[in-house]
């Protein structure tokens, strides 16, 4: 899926930038973005240390698993493959209320650590499991209380009232947050999104008829 | 009527934003007071589980690096060939049909893909429509509402070296695809 569209994205810019004459522009953005990609990831260690450290710590006096089981009234359907007091809920939580809250570099090393949480339950190591997509899905609905960047850019371009836009933005992240969850929950019933993907097929059958055989 | 409505929903809002900045800024303080006294209570060796959580950062940043070379690298190109432009153009007769401006489209496409490059969109419109106009407020509210899922997508699913996604992708854009419509609705209610 992801192949599919990193393949598009790619032979599009290749062509389109070809018929626009933009080529080299095409050919230095790769340059540009594989530089940027590694400053990202580097400057993001350092305040990611800090935070897995101090999650370490959440985690190991019970705070984590605290706020799983407060949760658990909402979150066992959501994650109906999670256990209900398992750390990856606390950790989903932590990370949904630190974006909401528009703290940005502590909800990263949270979501990062639910998905470790999440991945420790995944059968298969390289495929996203149900709960995974809807963290995810989730993430994506960008839920946030105040939209801080975005009123500082009003606020420049001499908005006078630039706090206007916190109801509606508020408002809208709401209605993505309930498609989003729609969403997922009515994909991952779906055949050609099952986890279970046809090159385990064989070895499942295999290991069945192993066992019909004894 | 309607003015009244959102005269007195304004006067709420200021004083609702304030607590929620102040909220914002000491939430983090005081996260870090619970979690240092709590484990404190708890007798864990304070100093050793935090080095020994913070031993992960450095592995996460360089597991995450290919990943986000991958997406950045294609998102990247497909900005600067001027695709971009041109799926706007292509898309504006049929976005125009539900009310969309086309000033606004080439930053409905680039949400997903980058964030930098959706703030940018977002700040040449507010300086050439001016702060508080309709355009900049819709640019605002769909820009709040909608999240870079190609970039989330990339550093949460590359932490763990997860490559085959399934549904996360879609339901994403999806969620983007919501975020923004709604916002055109709502601004469209409130602001025009």
């Amino acid at each position: 899926m992801l192949g599919y569209i990193w393949f598009f994205l790619i032979i599009t810019a290749l062509i389109i930038g070809g018929v626009n004459g933009k080529i080299d522009a095409v050919v230095q953005s790769i340059v540009n973005s594989a530089q940027l990609a590694v400053e990202i990831s580097i400057s993001l260690i350092g305040v990611m240390a800090f935070w897995l450290g101090m999650m370490k710590l959440a985690e190991n006096s019970g705070i984590i698993t605290e706020i799983s089981k407060l949760l658990k009234p909402i979150t066992k359907r959501l994650f109906a493959d999670v256990p209900p007091d398992h750390p990856a809920i606390g950790h989903i939580a932590m990370n949904f209320s630190a974006n909401a809250l528009g703290v940005t570099n502590a909800a990263t090393p949270m979501g990062i650590k639910a998905m470790d949480e999440l991945q420790k339950l995944n059968p298969d190591k390289k495929v996203a499991t149900n709960a995974m997509c809807t963290f995810l899905a989730i993430n994506t609905a960008g839920v946030q209380f105040i939209p801080a960047s975005i009123i500082a850019i009003l606020a420049a371009a001499g908005a006078k009232n630039p706090t206007v836009i916190i109801g509606p933005t508020f408002l809208s992240t709401l209605i993505a947050l309930i498609s989003a969850v729609t969403v997922v929950k009515i994909l991952e019933k779906l055949p050609f999104f099952r986890q279970t993907a046809s090159c385990h097929c064989e070895e499942t059958q295999s290991v069945n008829e192993a066992i019909q055989k004894e | 009527m309607l003015h009244l409505i959102t005269q007195t929903f304004d006067i709420f809002k200021h004083s609702f934003a304030g607590t929620l900045n102040l909220f914002s800024l000491w939430i983090l303080p005081v996260f870090i007071v619970c979690i240092l006294f709590t484990a404190l209570y708890k007798k864990i060796p304070l100093y050793d589980t935090f080095i020994d959580g913070a031993k992960e950062g450095f592995s996460v940043g360089v597991k995450i690096i290919p990943y986000l070379v991958g997406i950045l690298v294609a998102i990247g190109m497909f900005r600067a060939s001027g695709a971009i432009e041109l799926l706007a153009h292509a898309l504006s007769p049929v976005l125009k049909l539900i009310g969309m401006p086309a000033d606004i489209l080439p930053l409905a496409i680039i949400r997903p893909l980058s964030g930098s490059g959706a703030l940018g969109i977002t700040t040449e419109l507010a300086k050439q429509y001016g702060g508080d106009s309709y355009m900049a407020r819709l640019a605002a509210v769909m820009t709040g509402s909608s999240e870079t899922t190609f970039y989330v997508i990339a550093i949460y699913f590359g932490s763990v070296g997860i490559s085959r996604i399934r549904h996360a992708l879609i339901a994403g854009l999806v969620a983007d695809i919501a975020g923004m419509l709604a916002a055109l609705f709502i601004c469209g209610l409130v602001f025009k």
